[in-house]
Order: C-alpha cells, then structure tokens, then sequence
C-alpha cells in the first residue's frame, strides 16, 4: 500500500531519512517509534506531502506520490500528487481543526469542496462520524469550546470523513493532558479493529502500539534499526538503541 | 475675539453639508481601500507574475509620496491626460482610496501571516482546492482580526480629507472656509469644524477599541 525506496531526506546538517526502503501492506498497521529527530514525523509528511524527499520514490495504493532525483527541480501539487494524496488522511499533534468553524462543519467541510458531496449528505455522515467518536453532543461547539481530547476527536472524524484508505496519526495524544489520552486511543482502537485502513501511527505510547500495531519500526538516526511484530520489539529486541530507548521511555 | 452664537446656528446647515461630503469619501474611500488593499495583499503572497512587482514598486511610490502630490498630480496631469471627466470628489476618493489600499495591504499581510501553518497543513490533508483555502480557512480567519487595525485607518482618513479642499472638493473645511470668507465668522466656522472632527474622531476611536478588545477575544 504504501512504499519509501531510497528516499532521502536532510534538514542542513540533520540528516533526517538516510536512503530509507519501507514498506506498509494494505491494512496494515504499523506503529513507528523512536527518539525524537529521528525522522519518524518526516515519514509522515512525506507521505502527505507537507514536505519533499531530497531523493527517492514513495509511492501509495500502486499511484506515485514522489519521484525525485537528486539535483533535479521537485515538481510539487502536480495533478498526479493531488489524487494520490485523496487516499490519505491525516491527524496532527495539534489538531488543527479550523477554529471559525464548529465541529460539524470541520467534517464536513472537505467531502463538500472536493468530492462535491451535497450539503445534506455531508451533514448526515459527518453527524454519524461525531457520533461515533463521542462528540454527538458537540455538533455546533467551536473547537475552543472543546477540550484538548475532544477537539482530536473532531480530526479524527474530519480526516475519515473523506474515507482514506491510508490513516496517519502523528503523535496524535502527546498534546493532550493525561486524562484525555484514553478516550483518544479508544477511538483508535475501534478504527484499527473495525476498518481495513491501512494506518501508520507515530507514538510514544508504547503500551498502545504494542496492543494495535501489527508490525513495529525502531527509528533511530534516520534510518529503521529494528522492526518486527510488537511482542518481539517490546519483550525481546535484538537491537542494542531499541533496548536502550524503551528501557529510557518505559521507566517513566 | 467675540463668539458670535448667531453664526454658530447659521453655519450649521452649511457645515453638515461639508460634513456629509467628508463622510461620503471616508466611506466610499475606506471601501476602496479595503477592497483593493486586499487585491495588494494577495498578489503578493500569491507572487503572481509581473502583478507582483507592479504593487511592490507601485505601494512603494505612493508610500514614498506626499497625499497632497498625489491628489495634485491625479487631478491636474493624469486625469486630463486620461482625458476622462473625473468630478473632483470622484478623484478625491479615488486618491485617497488607493494611497490608503498600500497601507491596508500590510494589515492584512499581517493578518495572513499570523495564521498558524498547521492550518495550511490541515487544508493540504484534506485536500482542499486553493482557492477554498484561501476563502473558506485563511481568509475568514484573518480578516476579523485585522478590522481594528483597518479602522484606524479609516479614522486616519477621515481626518486626511480636508487635504481635498486642495482641488475644490466641497467637504467640510471647505465649506467652514466659505462660511468664514462670507461673513468673516471665522472663528465660529473653523471651531465648529474642528469640533465635528474630534468628535467624529473620538467616537469612531472608541469603536475601534471595543472592536480590538474583542478581537483579542478570538
């Protein structure tokens, strides 16, 4: 579903993606841990196109997103990029949903303007999603109004409105306070247990992605130093940095 | 010095006229302004060729020039070059309107800019067309926030156009001006002009800072 070949990536100096080769199956769901500046989050915007590989080809559900060669001019927003990107959604560390808008409009704002759905059929399937994550109460509540947790919740349901095929979550709970987190996962949880998206988390909850990933990657210095099925990378990794960072991160 | 109240009563009628002219070009100016501010604003951001270098040098001419050159040189070289019959109010508008649009055009860059990133990320992951980008996320954000500071200028105008007196617009200067020459009420006609201004000023101030107060608020 998902494919990195050789894609490279630097920040000056940081050399954030080093000649990376990925690869997600469809309906797959992998969970990409690691300390921070090692290039997980860049995954992420790559493949939404926030940001572009200096090198390489990503690819998603068989339609390129990315061909780069080093050197060359980067063609962005081409029409081919723009389609292929339909089939990805994505939720973001600050949520940021559109705060002049209320919850219900932040959902269906995107299936009215791009796949031209009429209003009414956005509000129903926009209320049913809302519904789903909790926030059926919430409908004409502005984001401000909204907590932390709940406002996630709202992306949540803003991103799968447009029925991606491909969910990522970018560090999804780690600006929300303790308290919030759980309600956050559980709409996660049912996602991952109830659609065959296929999804990619980044995350420092490694209790949850040991739960819901079918594979885990260890991303350290720019490049995948270990990855597996999660029981194998939390209980028993082979690698010395996995064995270092999640002793450092699981002792808090 | 006598205060004579008889022509304070007298000139009245005469002076809300002015008054009425000063309004009409604060208004009509400010609309200007507003509106073209805007166009300003986006070609910049939006770097449209050869548009863009236009409004950089041309915003840097009017910004660079006095208001009264400007009013001079529209009214007498370039209207009757153009060889359209523009009104000396209609000028007066258009002057002030377009010399205000290059200051309204930095607040609402400003206003632009101050938008968080995250919200053009949020509009790119949902794919958004650019121009719902722009009319449906930035904009609608943007633009209530940047309204005090577009009032401002809309005061700093109203104050400005007593400049018009210059090419025989009949605002409200003018019009004290000809009361006084008439009946040599001088001194009448200009206070009570003067006082129209502060307070028209004042209140339209007060707004303003209603208007900031809760746009700190959003």
């Amino acid at each position: 579903m998902i494919s990195f070949d050789d894609v490279d990536k630097s920040w000056g100096p940081n050399h954030v993606l080093k000649k990376l080769n990925f690869h997600v199956k469809p309906a797959e769901k992998v969970s990409i841990i690691g300390p921070s500046g090692s290039g997980k989050t860049t995954i992420l915007r790559i493949l939404m196109t926030l940001e572009n590989p200096d090198e390489g080809i990503v690819t998603v559900d068989g339609d390129e997103l990315w061909n780069v060669e080093r050197g060359r001019r980067i063609r962005r927003e081409t029409t081919q990029m723009k389609l292929t990107r339909r089939k990805i959604g994505m939720v973001f560390q600050q949520f940021n949903l559109f705060p002049h808008l209320s919850a219900i409009q932040n959902v269906m704002e995107a299936p009215i303007q791009v796949l031209g759905m009429s209003k009414n059929e956005a509000h129903e399937r926009a209320k049913g999603l809302l519904d789903t994550v909790g926030l059926g109460e919430h409908l004409d509540h502005k984001p401000p109004k909204l907590s932390g947790g709940q406002q996630q919740r709202v992306a949540i349901a803003r991103a799968m409105a447009m029925r991606p095929k491909v969910m990522l979550f970018d560090e999804v709970t780690s600006a929300l306070d303790p308290e919030l987190v759980g309600d956050v996962l559980d709409v996660i949880r049912d996602l991952a247990t109830s659609t065959d998206m296929t999804m990619l988390l980044v995350t420092h909850e490694m209790r949850f992605a040991e739960e819901i990933s079918d594979r885990v990657v260890m991303f350290d210095g720019g490049v995948a130093v270990e990855q597996g099925p999660p029981q194998k990378i939390f209980q028993d990794p082979d690698n010395e940095r996995t064995r270092r960072f999640l002793k450092a991160v699981l002792e808090h | 010095m006598v205060w004579d109240r008889g022509a304070v009563s007298d000139s009245f009628p005469l002076l809300l006229a002015g008054l009425v002219v000063t309004l009409e070009i604060t208004v009509l100016g400010s609309l200007l302004a507003y509106v073209l501010g805007l166009v300003f604003a986006l070609i910049r951001r939006l770097r449209v060729p050869v548009l863009n270098q236009a409004v950089y040098l041309f915003v840097e001419f009017i910004r660079s020039t006095p208001l009264l050159v400007q009013v001079f040189v529209f009214f007498w070289v370039l209207q009757p070059a153009v060889g359209l019959p523009i009104s000396a109010f209609a000028s007066g508008v258009i002057v002030i309107g377009v010399h205000y649009a290059c200051y309204t055009s930095e607040v609402y860059r400003a206003g632009i800019e101050a938008i968080p990133q995250g919200q053009w990320e949020a509009a790119t992951a949902l794919n958004l067309p650019r121009t719902r980008v722009w009319s449906g996320v930035i904009l609608p954000q943007s633009v209530p926030r940047v309204v005090p500071a577009l009032g401002n200028y809309t005061i700093s105008m109203f104050k400005e156009t007593p400049l018009l007196l210059a090419i025989g617009v009949q605002d409200l200067l003018n019009r004290a001006k000809e009361y006084g020459a008439e009946t040599f009420s001088v001194t009448e006609a200009y206070t009570m002009a003067g006082a129209f201004f502060l307070v028209i000023s004042y209140v339209a101030s007060l707004l303003v800072r209603r208007l900031e107060s809760r746009v700190g608020q959003l």
